[in-house]
């Protein structure tokens, strides 16, 4: 699906924004490490390789728009944002800070680029929902992309808004699930159990595709083949590790909510080949 | 006085007006448009009506979503529902991201009457009064919604509208205009001000009229906005008049006698007595019976007026 010089030019993206949001949230002292590293290869493949969108006029009517409904990984989507170009690098330093424009959660009346408020989980998917709708009402092909975490399932309101997404027949729609199997209280499996989760999207009528979260190729087909499916939303399971990328943050649930230290991130940065 | 209109079919009378003058209205139910009267936008604009079933949450979020996407949605169901399950839909997604959405919320109150008072919202302006960005209206009969819900898709961020279910007595005139933050003064007078707003102006008005005949004064200032307060209103009255009567079906806490009190403890201080529910819920039974139960009469108008001006 991917030619060899655009996978390895995503790739050297991804790693690129795995430094940076750990930059950034070493500089913050707060901010959720491992739901932003997890995210960041789907993230990497819709903001540099799928989505259509120009940074230099985030307003473009015809924009494909992406919702974090997960929220908490607003550090990768600040990186996603600075690194596309919708405002300088150097901002990134400024996360969590009083007065910047790149809050705890994503706001889009402060920062470019940012389609809605998340942060409070399970309002994500709704949001969409009715994104999709003023697209299909205005006659736009735009598409809205989704990110929702495993965990974030739990919350009722997801499941309203997957009935009414299929409902409406949202085939502009695509929803990617970051499945990394852990929360803040620890694995998603003993806490609440959200599984099966293809069955229970394909029982809500959904068009289901379940994919590695961290294969750039399987990534890729998954939301070309999304895109074939014009009278049904689509959900992309991804499964992912927790803190992927840096080896002492993976499949960890203590650093859901916990930055890297001075001495994590400099043994993170040289594992990713940063010094 | 003139015909009873009950304020929900105004609303839904109103929409269907916007709906033709304006392509970016949507309208969105969770399976109660019969009886908030949007089912007549509904059949109107099919393709721009979204019942989304039994799903409060759902509803005003997929409203903010349509908001982002640059339509300007109302969304409508019991106000119970609206501010009570609803409420952090409407606090985070709505509110705090400024979104462009309208809340219309029905069956406010006791007068909702033999559902009980599990679906009688007696909280819903205190809740909504607090959000930060949210302008809260509660129009006093059918012209006056009309005008209000054309205010609320003039303006442009997040509204709350306050309506019942009964059938009301008409204050104002088909021709009149609503202006989001301003008050109307629709009875001079001088002993005493009746501050109100819904359908307990019209009981204010009857109230004034019992007390002429005793020869007390009482002014009828009814606020139609509860967010922004026409603070100016209230203070011009309460100087001039010294003493002043507040009248919600809703709580008197947190709502117009709440708003009022924290304005006129700031800015002049002023005997207040606050009619409404007294920290209570409400319960089956006609609406009429529920407002005398309650004390949203004239005649109980009547009785604060005459303790408000004993402490003046």
């Amino acid at each position: 699906m991917l030619n060899q010089d655009t996978r390895l030019e995503l790739e050297q993206t991804a790693r690129q924004l795995r430094v940076e949001v750990l930059k950034m949230l070493n500089t913050a002292r707060s901010g959720h490490t491992g739901g932003s590293l997890s995210a960041l290869d789907v993230m990497t493949l819709l903001f540099f390789h799928q989505m259509r969108h120009d940074p230099s006029n985030p307003n473009w009517p015809e924009r494909d728009r992406f919702v974090l409904s997960k929220g908490h990984a607003a550090p990768a989507l600040y990186a996603c944002l600075a690194e596309a170009g919708y405002f300088s690098r150097d901002d990134l330093k400024t996360l969590r800070r009083l007065g910047s424009h790149l809050q705890g959660h994503p706001d889009m009346n402060k920062t470019p680029g940012v389609e809605v408020c998340t942060g409070s989980l399970g309002q994500g998917l709704s949001q969409a929902v009715g994104l999709a709708l003023a697209a299909r009402l205005q006659g736009r092909s735009s598409r809205i992309y989704t990110l929702l975490g495993d965990g974030e399932v739990q919350e009722g309101q997801v499941w309203e808004a997957a009935m009414a997404a299929a409902h409406y027949q949202l085939g502009n729609l695509c929803a990617i699930l970051d499945a990394n199997a852990l929360q803040i209280d620890g694995e998603v499996a003993k806490v609440m159990n959200v599984a099966p989760l293809g069955p229970k999207f394909l029982a809500f009528n959904w068009h289901v595709l379940e994919v590695d979260g961290h294969d750039l190729d399987a990534i890729a087909r998954a939301l070309a083949d999304a895109e074939s499916v014009t009278d049904q939303p689509t959900m992309i399971i991804a499964r992912t590790v927790k803190g992927k990328g840096v080896p002492f943050f993976e499949h960890k649930a203590s650093y859901h909510g916990v930055p890297p230290s001075d001495e994590e991130l400099d043994r993170a940065l040289e594992h990713l080949g940063h010094s | 006085m003139a015909e009873k209109i009950a304020t929900r079919d105004a609303y839904g009378k109103a929409l269907v007006e916007l709906g033709h003058a304006d392509q970016r209205i949507v309208v969105l139910d969770a399976d109660l448009s019969g009886s908030t009267k949007t089912a007549l936008f509904g059949k109107e604009f099919p393709e721009r009506f979204f019942n989304v079933g039994i799903a409060e949450a759902n509803m005003v979020t997929m409203a903010a979503g349509l908001a982002a996407g640059g339509m300007v949605p109302f969304a409508s169901t019991f106000a119970v529902f609206a501010a009570g399950r609803a409420f952090e839909q409407i606090r985070n997604s709505v509110a705090y991201a400024k979104l462009n959405v309208k809340i219309v919320a029905t069956h406010a109150g006791v007068t909702v009457g033999e559902d009980g008072g599990s679906h009688q919202s007696v909280e819903d302006l205190a809740i909504m009064r607090a959000l930060p960005n949210m302008t809260v209206l509660c129009p006093a009969d059918g012209p006056e919604t009309a005008a209000a819900i054309k205010a609320a898709a003039a303006h442009d961020g997040p509204v709350f509208v306050r309506l019942g279910r009964a059938k009301v007595p008409s204050v104002f005139s088909a021709d009149c205009r609503f202006r989001i933050g301003k008050a109307t003064t629709l009875r001079d007078g001088s002993d005493l001000t009746f501050m109100t707003t819904g359908l307990m102006t019209a009981e204010a008005l009857a109230a004034a009229e019992i007390l002429q005949e005793n020869r007390i004064s009482a002014r009828v200032v009814h606020h139609g906005s509860i967010k922004p307060l026409d603070v100016d209103a209230v203070l011009l009255a309460a100087r001039e008049t010294g003493a002043v009567v507040t009248a919600e079906e809703h709580s008197v806490i947190g709502g117009l006698g709440g708003a009022v009190c924290e304005t006129l403890a700031e800015g002049c201080p002023t005997p207040v007595e606050r009619v409404g529910l007294r920290d209570q819920f409400g319960q089956s039974g006609t609406a009429e019976e529920l407002l005398s139960y309650y004390g949203l009469t004239a005649a109980h108008l009547v009785e604060a007026a005459e303790r408000v001006l004993q402490r003046k």
